[in-house]
């Protein structure tokens, strides 16, 4: 019989008919009637006055009936506080049970009594505790520990009086590990609330919990891990200890388990010496991170919050796993926010391809919040990562090409800020985004546009008439629109001192200081009114001052904030990244306001980030609003008073010839650097792989084909001939060149695919389409294709093999051996000082040398070393010996991992003559070959 | 660090169902604060749907299992992490004593059972027991216990409490079966989501070992897998410490069903190299192109890469449409294939599709003619479901499973895999 039935009694009277049936004498009447009381009191009757006669109580608490037994406790807890009296009657049955044979009566009856808040019941529940801490069963030891907490509640000074303390300190070294978790967690929490040292953990207590962490529940191990957290290792060794210890806890099915254990790791993590051997400890724990995304929406959003913390914290951690947090098309929109918020925190040189790619799909969908967000992380990813800047300034242009309204309105708020990143470098972008100014209709994205008309004045032939348009509603706009409108006027007429400007500036003026009630708007129109009026030199040389250029790295949590909550990962502060003090103190005020009141139900939500993010952004209009809207987690108050002296300081001085940018500047400068953007640009930036690499494609083509070596010939390729190799190109980008002839195939080839096995050097390609059109028989292409270094594609050995499989609609896989020449992977930036040349020489062991003597001739040093320098081998120092000259010479291979391998060589040789005997050192010996064949291509 | 301090069941449409408090000041407005602000909740944005937040100076921090809301409420700072997985270990708990089910009927039907449960697995808010097999020896599912088993159970119980809290607190050592036998069950779901233009922008595994153990005494079982494994998480019962020395999964098992492992695995397609990374089962080319105002042309072609011997069952092939769409014609190579207005979407089903195989779908949708100006169309997601038993789409295979007992009896193994599509995502 299911027990919903007590749900649904709604009838009157049935008060009166439980009572009958409490004092029934049959048993099982008697336990329905119980149900029905406990029902009720769940959905919030009042129910205390069924037990009037207290023996009632008593009497069902005295059967040998667990669950009518349980039932009646649950009841006490609940009314003992109103009817103490109640409480009183059965302190006697409780205190017998605490001496019952059965241990489940025993623990119950000391677990329930803790929970009774009445001083009569806890002056009797001292002695049964003492009993049970020292109880022969595990369980009732387990139940007594936690009443320890319980008591220390109500009264601490009992719990000191009786030396509970102590024994609960014993208690962490008992046998059984559910008891030495509970012991924990009650000191954890008694120390919480105690002034003094109650449960310090030193070398001896360490190695007991680390001890009980391997045998408790799920629930055990995360008390004794966050009991941890708290540990202070005593050296380097020590803490290397706890992390070898700790890092099977990595593999738990259950996330808070993991996300205590990462905690913990992180703390150890912090002292050890050696960085090589942090970085492999933080390397480890990526995957652990990322499974965590594997449970609920919940729970991902609390490990989202959680992953956030930590890639702030520990830089490059999850760099290779950006793709994890692409959000799927059904995540709840509070996950997708978060996944945002990491993607554009991991987005780096590498990616940013692949991630603006993502946020433009986004910018597609139907939620306009989530949209909106899109939109803005592209341009924080503009504002963040300058080298990707072009191609984030070109997503947004493309959407505003899309005419979706808020679409339009957000990348006008997002470009705003790009301006104020890169002055002057983005000018294209204002005239498409002239010709969409009806879309704005709301108050920031108008300010915004306000502001780029002002501050661009000078570059838009009819920015009078623009300014016209939104000064025809003047009277009717929002503050923050009005302030910009003002300010922009202002900077129209000293940028175009003509005619119209001075039409325009009067009415503004003569509105805002006659027929407003704002009175910053007056106040600030009055300042510009008499600047203009007693100086326009002055006025000029305060009002187009170059603006301070805002900061990149300003979105995010403060790092003293950020560095006290990565000690509290998992908890509510790291959740709402905010500290613990400033809502657990709050919360106990607001409770304690709201009992006063007797009222509740006052919704005092403060959200954190977007929240924030808004005030921030809304704040205050013109360039002020600009710098609020880059630092979003600094909520800037809309108080009127710093927002005039904002855009006051704002105003700062300088000749505006002298600020004023070369418009044409950005596209030729970034020509070199950056063609691909320029062309996607032109060809409406249809954005897909395959669109951005054709082009590139085609840049590569003419020419590039004839010195890359036949990989696959016509037989052996099913008629198709490849020639390739891997190259680095200027800025470092690594790119598989090929170039693809169908010499023979008979019928034309489409599809191409590429995929590299797994290589020594880590090597994958950013896309495996190859960009290159269909092949008709007889004709050829070439192609190039973006490479990455992804540890987790790299072998253990350092080996230049590389097995490439190309796939073709028509003719299937093929499959190639290639070498990746140790020159494509030298790096730029590897050169290194002389003194850590030398040094490094001499700590490397003798096994790490190898020598060999390469047919070449060099006849001049100038000569040798600009060709080595070419090939990014840097000499050091030269050196002239006894009949022969000798050069230092160091080069830096990037490794997989993003680390370099430095590698040391000394050249000795006779000008003019064959053969230079060739030293190798480093640390990697197995680049020996490929060092010295670098060598030799780079002087050949 | 506190733990939490009230547990609420709450309804869809408010109700309290469940509520115990474990700490003292709670304030009682809890639910109404819920009410105002999750459940009625008119806006829909990231702030507003978190789970955990703070109303009237407390800590919400809640959990949706289909139409009920789990409520965890704390004044402190606790761990959020740990107080949400335990909710989901509350709801997997009264799954396994409710035949599975878990919504408002099996929670008001049973609340007295549930009472009881809160009692056990949190003390003062600190989560406690929340095995399933442990908390059956103590508490007793309702309805189907006579009085007289009751009573030796009961008397069983009195000696479970070294075991509830022993080091292997999941099995009791008494257990005997006339027939041995293991059954493993490699369960995986594969996540894809392809690009328009035909690159895989996310692919992943997430796998499940599930066993069902019948064995007597106290066995010792090892379970031997090949080195697939990315990231693994482990039953309690597994020895971690000798996974990570040894590589082998080790482990006395709870008695029943449970999921000893979960694992997951990355990687791009493997087409060159089998064995590494994925292997995507479905590939499809979608092309939807909008012949003027009314009229839509959808072509699908679906491509199957798992080998021929095998056979995906009930494939669901789902196309989004704009939302004034009226009514299609198909045209198939096999299924079935209508519009379902409900879903939005053209509803392509195969029973059967057969490993390295393809098929296609070409439709022309019609739409209804409005004269209002056309909403830009988002073009969400092409979605897939299927199953294809005997199949792993990570490559993990079962090198070895061995048990060992002291009596040494002859055990049945059974192994089975089952892949199956959890998000798979075509862009179009």
């Amino acid at each position: 019989m299911a027990d919903g039935r007590f749900f649904s009694t709604t009838k009157k009277g049935e008060v009166a008919e439980y009572k009958n049936d409490l004092h029934s004498l049959d048993r099982k009447s008697q336990k329905n009637a119980v149900k029905r009381v406990i029902a009720a009191m769940t959905v919030g009757k009042d129910v205390s006055s069924l037990f009037p006669g207290t023996h009632n109580v008593v009497n069902c608490m005295q059967t040998e009936d667990m669950e009518l037994k349980k039932l009646v406790y649950l009841y006490l807890i609940n009314y003992a506080k109103t009817q103490p009296d109640l409480a009183i009657m059965a302190v006697n049955t409780f205190v017998k049970d605490t001496q019952d044979p059965n241990p489940l009566i025993r623990a119950l009856a000391v677990r329930t009594m803790g929970c009774i808040r009445v001083d009569k019941i806890t002056e009797y529940l001292c002695d049964p505790l003492q009993r049970c801490l020292k109880d022969e069963d595990p369980y009732v030891r387990k139940t007594a520990a936690v009443c320890v907490a319980k008591l220390y509640d109500i009264s601490a000074e009992m719990v000191e009086d009786r030396g509970f303390l102590d024994v609960l300190r014993d208690m962490v070294g008992d046998a059984n590990p559910m008891v030495v978790a509970n012991a924990v967690a009650a000191l954890a929490e008694i120390q919480a609330s105690s002034s003094g040292p109650v449960f310090v953990i030193d070398g001896a207590v360490l190695t007991k919990l680390l001890r009980a962490l391997n045998e408790c529940s799920e629930w055990g191990q995360v008390f004794i891990l966050d009991a941890l957290a708290a540990y202070t290792p005593a050296d380097s060794r020590d803490a290397e200890g706890i992390v070898e210890r700790v890092a099977a806890r990595l593999q738990h099915a259950n996330g808070a388990v993991v996300l205590s254990a990462i905690k913990l790791i992180l703390h150890a993590a912090k002292y050890i010496e050696d960085a090589g051997a942090r970085a492999a400890i933080h390397k480890k724990l990526a995957p652990p991170l990322v499974t965590l995304l594997g449970a609920e929406p919940e729970i991902q959003y609390v490990a989202l919050r959680n992953i956030d913390l930590i890639v702030q914290s520990v830089p490059g951690i999850l760099s290779h796993e950006v793709k994890v947090f692409f959000c799927k098309y059904n995540d709840p929109i509070y996950v997708k926010t978060e996944k945002l918020e990491i993607m554009i925190k991991l987005a780096d040189e590498k990616n940013i391809d692949q991630v603006l790619l993502e946020l433009r799909e986004y910018a597609s969908e139907v939620d306009v919040d989530f949209v909106r967000k899109a939109v803005r992380a592209v341009g924080r990813c503009a504002i963040s990562l300058e080298p990707a800047a072009e191609r984030c300034v070109n997503v947004l242009l493309d959407l505003i090409q899309g005419r979706v309204s808020y679409v339009v309105q957000e990348a006008v708020v997002v470009l705003r800020d790009v301006f104020r990143r890169y002055p002057g470098r983005y000018e294209r972008v204002i005239a498409p985004l002239c010709e969409c100014l009806e879309a704005l209709d709301e108050p920031e994205a108008k300010a915004a546009m306000v502001w780029i008309i002002g501050e661009y004045a000078d570059r838009i032939d009819n920015a009078d008439e623009l300014l016209e348009q939104f000064l025809e509603g003047f009277p009717e706009e929002s503050p923050g629109v009005q302030l910009a409108l003002v300010t922009a006027t202002v900077k129209l007429f000293l940028r175009k001192p003509s005619e119209k400007p001075q039409a325009l500036i009067q009415l503004v003026l003569s509105y805002a200081t006659q027929e407003t009630d704002s009175p910053d708007l007056r106040d600030r129109a009055y300042i510009y009114w008499r600047l203009l009026s007693a100086d326009p030199d002055a006025a000029r040389d305060v009002v187009l001052a170059p603006r301070p250029v805002i900061e990149a790295a300003a979105d995010g949590v403060d790092p003293a904030l950020r560095a006290e909550l990565l000690g509290e990962l998992g908890s509510l502060a790291s959740v709402l990244h905010r500290p613990a003090a400033a809502f657990t103190s709050a919360a106990r005020l607001a409770v304690r306001r709201a009992s006063q009141l007797g009222a509740g139900g006052v919704g005092v939500s403060r959200s954190t980030s977007t929240a924030a993010d808004e005030a921030g952004g809304t704040a205050a209009g013109g360039s002020a609003g600009g710098s609020a809207a880059a630092t979003p987690h600094v909520p800037t108050p809309p108080a009127p008073v710093p927002d005039l002296l904002g855009d006051l300081l704002d105003l700062g001085g300088a000749d505006a010839d002298a600020a004023a940018p070369a418009p044409t500047q950005a596209p030729t400068t970034h020509a070199a650097a950056g063609a691909p953007d320029v062309l996607d640009l032109l060809g409406g930036l249809s954005v897909s792989n395959g669109a951005v690499f054709g082009a590139d494609a085609g840049r590569a083509a003419p020419g590039a084909a004839s010195h890359l070596p036949v990989l696959l010939a016509a037989e052996a390729g099913k008629g198709l001939v490849i020639r390739g190799g891997v190259e680095r190109e200027a800025g470092g980008q690594l790119a598989y060149q090929l170039h693809l002839e169908n010499a023979g195939a008979g019928v034309p080839l489409d599809g191409f695919m590429i995929q590299l096995n797994k290589n020594g050097w880590g090597l994958v390609p950013q896309s495996q389409t190859i960009p290159v059109p269909r092949l008709a028989p007889g004709a050829s292409a070439s192609a190039r294709v973006p490479l990455v270094q992804n540890p987790a594609s790299a072998t253990p050995a350092l080996t230049p093999a590389l097995q490439v499989a190309i796939k073709v609609s028509q003719l299937g896989v093929l499959y190639l051996a290639d070498a990746v020449p140790l020159a494509a992977l030298l790096r730029e930036d590897g050169r290194t000082s002389p003194e850590a040349f030398v040094g490094e020489w001499q700590a490397l062991p003798d096994a790490a040398e190898q020598a060999r003597t390469l047919p070449l001739v060099i006849h001049a040093v100038p000569a040798a070393q600009a060709s080595l320098e070419a090939a990014r081998l840097f000499v050091m120092a030269h050196k002239s010996v006894p009949g022969a000259e000798v050069l230092y010479v160091t080069g830096a291979a990037g490794l997989p991992s993003g680390q370099r391998a430095q590698l040391l060589l000394e050249l000795r040789f006779v000008p003019g003559q064959r053969g230079v005997a060739t030293v190798f050192k480093a640390q990697e010996t197995s680049l020996a070959p490929a060092a010295f064949d670098a060598v030799a291509a780079a002087l050949s | 660090m506190d733990s939490l301090g009230a547990i609420y069941f709450i309804s869809g449409r408010g109700d309290v169902l469940i509520q115990r408090t474990y700490r003292d000041d709670i304030d009682k407005n809890i639910p109404a604060a819920f009410r105002t602000n999750v459940i009625n909740s008119k806006s829909l944005d990231s702030a507003s749907t978190a789970p955990v937040r703070q109303f009237i100076g407390s800590s919400f921090i809640h959990l949706r299992a289909g139409s009920v809301y789990l409520l965890a409420i704390t004044r402190t700072n606790s761990n959020a992490m740990m107080i949400l997985q335990f909710l989901s270990k509350v709801v997997d708990l009264i799954k396994s004593y409710c035949h599975g089910d878990f919504n408002e009927e099996v929670i008001k039907a049973n609340f007295v059972l549930i009472y009881e449960l809160l009692d056990e697995i949190l003390d003062f808010g600190y989560p406690q027991i929340s095995e399933p097999a442990v908390l059956k020896s103590l508490i007793f599912q309702k309805g189907f216990v006579l009085e007289s088993t009751k009573k030796k159970r009961e008397a069983a119980a009195q000696n479970a409490t070294l075991q509830v809290t022993g080091a292997v607190g999941w099995r009791q050592d008494s257990i005997k079966y006339k027939k041995n036998e293991v059954f493993l069950d490699a369960i995986e779901t594969v996540n894809m989501l392809m690009s328009a233009q035909g690159s895989v922008l996310r692919c992943d595994v997430q796998g499940r070992v599930v066993m069902k153990c019948f064995l007597s005494g106290m066995p010792d079982v090892k379970l031997g897998l090949n080195d697939k494994l990315e990231d693994v998480t482990f039953h309690p019962c597994v020895n971690l410490g000798r996974f990570q020395a040894e590589q082998v999964v080790s482990f006395v098992p709870p008695d029943g069903e449970f999921e000893l492992m979960k694992y997951r695995c990355t990687g791009e397609e493997p087409w060159p190299w089998p064995g590494q990374g994925i292997n995507l089962p479905f590939k499809a080319v979608v092309l939807v192109t909008e012949k003027g105002r009314t009229r839509l042309e959808v072509s699908v072609k679906l491509k199957s890469s798992f080998p021929s011997n095998l056979f995906a069952t009930n494939v669901i092939v789902l196309i989004p449409m704009p939302e004034q769409t009226a009514r299609a014609n198909f045209q198939l190579s096999t299924g079935k294939a209508k519009y379902d207005p409900k879903r939005g979407s053209l509803v392509w089903k195969i029973k059967r599709f057969a490993g390295d195989a393809e098929q296609s779908l070409s439709a022309s949708v019609e739409q209804i003619a409005t004269t209002r100006e056309k909403k830009a169309w988002s073009r969400p997601p092409m979605g897939m479901s299927f199953q294809i038993p005997m199949h792993s789409a990570s490559g993990v295979r079962v090198q070895y499973l061995k048990v060992w007992e002291k009596s040494s009896y002859k055990v049945d193994k059974w192994v089975r895999k089952l892949c199956k599509s959890g998000d798979y995502h075509t862009r179009f």
